[in-house]
């Protein structure tokens, strides 16, 4: 099923090999291999199109060398424009404001609890901050125990109201609790939601107007299809977040939609979420989510062979 | 009745004014079953079967594309046996008729149990849930809000405790009981992790021991939303416990769940629930018309 890329691409690229240039012509078939194989690590359709047709523009009238196999050369051309599309400008944490206040948000199932004890435990060991986790799903069964076990595994002290319907209030009055607790970072664990839900939508729109946070974290399961696009667009229409943290990257998907959604809404990747233990969290290496969309370990044989 | 615009409405614009179905109507169908995720190969599976009908037929017009459409995806889907779940009465012969359900990280597994719970209940059927997931944070805690929701009794034991001696203990106690269902609650696992998968198998022989026949039914529950990784999920769950059923939730949202096509034409599973919100009542029996249906249903953010 999960034929390579570059598997794909060898016999297109036979076809290339001897002719002078890459043209519209000998082309065509590489182009449509490299597009399916992107739709096939979930990159959005829409999204594949628009990119190989960029690849396409660059390629078209470059020279093939005789040192230089078409084969090589188009290579170069799909990584360097898609390392460039999930690169740009590394941004930190925005860990400013006494206290400084992180919302994480996505839709159920991502993994943004298990994400919140994790950046807990980041900020407090790498950072030597004083965090407080807040447990502000109100909807879950067991969504506070679920946050509790994993505070008190990582020595971080968790903030709930297990009475309290009121996610805003919540909220609210957990940035007072950190105040004078002395807790300079707050992260705020939301209920997942969906973003066509408009009642939860509001909600979570609510919780940001009330505390005002400097960093807002889009939570996507790195498995997610083609919707990973509509999903990303409306929550960033409700929230204007900050940045998106990819999870359950220990799994072999190919995570496609890590490319869809920097192409939609340009917000950076900060960060990977890759375990269910807490200290399985790392920062965002553009280069190597590049690499794995396109199976690069494939390519990197190919470029040796040809 | 929501108003929502059909594919099949779009394709008539598409193809008005046009005799037959041409190269244009098949690239429009194309992105629509690529964007429900039913991914590349059997995508370009159904519009070959197309394309030869067109080839044979010469002339199509477009509500005959749409029986065709319906035919040929409803054809890749693996029928439910007859007397699968419809009103939830229990094959006869296995009392307790024993379901053990698995998948990875997040998908709904438990929110599965707690509604096909109260399903059975509503159905008259004395059901006891086993929590064998002694992994996840709360996860104990998670089944028990779930079965004093329904009102069905649990067999736990403390986190941490091994996953196949819960999985014992139901079963042998659904035995005593004479429990007519036993759902067996386990944790999420990824599907590349080789130790976690035998785990799995483990589970699977230790319920063995007590009924031979056990589990009757391994339940493979599925995200709507996840991409063409489902399908090496079917593939390596498949291989460590022999899924006999699949669920896909989350179909409340705007994703389609389309993979399940490529699922189905590889491995013949059949899809039996639909998870469709997360409360107890908000699971529908599959329904393969109604799903076709909705793979061309295009509502959401972007038609809005
Ligand atoms: N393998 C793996 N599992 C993960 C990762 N992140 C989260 N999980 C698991 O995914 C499941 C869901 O994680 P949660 O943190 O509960 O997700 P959530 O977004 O808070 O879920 P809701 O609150 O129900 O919306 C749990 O089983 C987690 O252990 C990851 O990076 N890798
Ligand atoms: N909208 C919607 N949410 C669902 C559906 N099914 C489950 N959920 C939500 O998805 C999240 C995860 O569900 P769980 O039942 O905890 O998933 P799980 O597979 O048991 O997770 P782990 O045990 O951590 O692997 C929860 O927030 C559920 O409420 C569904 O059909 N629709
Ligand atoms: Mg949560
Ligand atoms: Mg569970």
């Amino acid at each position: 099923m999960f034929e390579s890329l570059s598997e794909r691409l060898e016999s297109a690229f036979k076809q290339i090999k001897g002719e002078g240039r890459i043209t519209e012509l000998n082309i065509a078939a590489t182009v449509k291999d490299i597009r399916r194989a992107l739709i096939d690590a979930d990159v959005n359709f829409k999204i594949a199109k628009e990119f190989t047709d960029t690849v396409k523009e660059k390629a078209l009238g470059q020279k093939v060398l005789t040192a230089v196999s078409p084969g090589q050369l188009m290579v170069k051309v799909v990584k360097d424009e898609l390392a460039s599309l999930m690169g740009g400008v590394e941004s930190e944490l925005n860990a400013k404001g006494s206290p400084a206040i992180i919302l994480v948000a996505g839709l159920q199932g991502s993994g943004k609890t298990t994400f919140s004890g994790k950046l807990a435990n980041y900020l407090k060991g790498r950072k030597g901050l004083s965090p407080l986790l807040v447990a502000d799903d109100i909807y879950r069964p067991a969504a506070i125990e679920q946050l509790k076990v994993l505070g008190s595994q990582i020595g971080v002290d968790v903030y709930s109201e297990p009475e309290n319907k009121d996610a805003v209030e919540i909220a609210r009055n957990a940035i007072k609790e950190a105040r004078s607790k002395n807790k300079n970072v707050v992260i705020i664990d939301t209920a997942g939601r969906l973003a066509i839900d408009e009642a939860m939508m509001k909600e979570v729109a609510a919780i940001k107007g009330a505390v005002n946070p400097g960093e807002i974290l889009f939570v996507v399961d790195s498995m997610t299809g083609q919707d990973a696009v509509n999903t990303a667009k409306a929550f960033n229409d409700r929230l204007d977040f900050t940045g998106v943290v990819l999870t359950k990257l220990d799994g072999d998907t190919r995570g496609g939609a890590a490319l869809s959604i920097k192409y939609t809404v340009n917000k950076p990747i900060k960060f990977i979420s890759s375990g269910e233990k807490m200290d399985t969290l790392d920062v965002f290496y553009p280069d190597r989510m590049a690499q794995r969309i396109l199976g690069m370990g494939d390519i990197t044989t190919l470029v040796e062979k040809a | 009745q929501k108003t929502k615009e059909g594919f099949l409405t779009r394709l008539t614009k598409a193809v008005a004014g046009k005799s037959t179905v041409d190269e244009e109507v098949l690239d429009n169908l194309e992105d629509a079953l690529v964007s429900a995720d039913v991914g590349i190969d059997t995508t370009v599976q159904i519009i070959k079967q197309i394309e030869k009908r067109v080839a044979k037929d010469k002339y199509i017009n477009t509500s005959e594309l749409n029986n065709l459409l319906q035919q040929e995806i409803e054809n890749i889907l693996v029928d439910a046996p007859e007397q699968s779940y419809r009103d939830f009465s229990t094959p006869s012969g296995n009392k307790p008729y024993v379901i053990l359900v698995v998948g990875v990280n997040g998908v709904g597994k438990t929110t599965t149990i707690g509604k096909l719970a109260y399903n059975f209940k509503k159905a008259g059927k004395s059901v006891l849930l086993g929590a064998a997931d002694t992994f996840r944070a709360a996860a104990v805690d998670q089944l028990t809000i779930w079965s004093e929701r329904v009102g069905v009794p649990i067999v736990k034991q403390g986190m941490g405790a091994d996953p196949g001696a819960v999985a014992f203990d139901t079963v042998q106690s659904g035995v005593a009981r004479g429990a007519d269902v036993v759902i067996i609650d386990t944790a999420g696992r990824l599907h590349n992790k080789a130790y976690l998968m035998e785990e799995l198998s483990k589970i699977s022989r230790v319920i063995k021991k007590v009924m031979p026949d056990a589990p009757h039914e391994v339940l493979l529950v599925l995200d709507g939303s996840t991409g063409q990784n489902a399908v090496e999920q079917a593939r390596q769950f498949t291989a460590a416990t022999d899924v006999t059923a699949l669920a896909i939730t989350k179909l409340d949202g705007t994703a389609k769940g389309g993979v399940v096509l490529a699922i189905a034409n590889q491995f013949k599973i059949p899809v039996k629930f639909i998870g469709v919100g997360e409360k107890m009542e908000d699971l529908l029996v599959f329904d393969k018309h109604e799903f076709v249906d909705s793979l061309f249903n295009l509502e959401g953010p972007e038609t809005k």
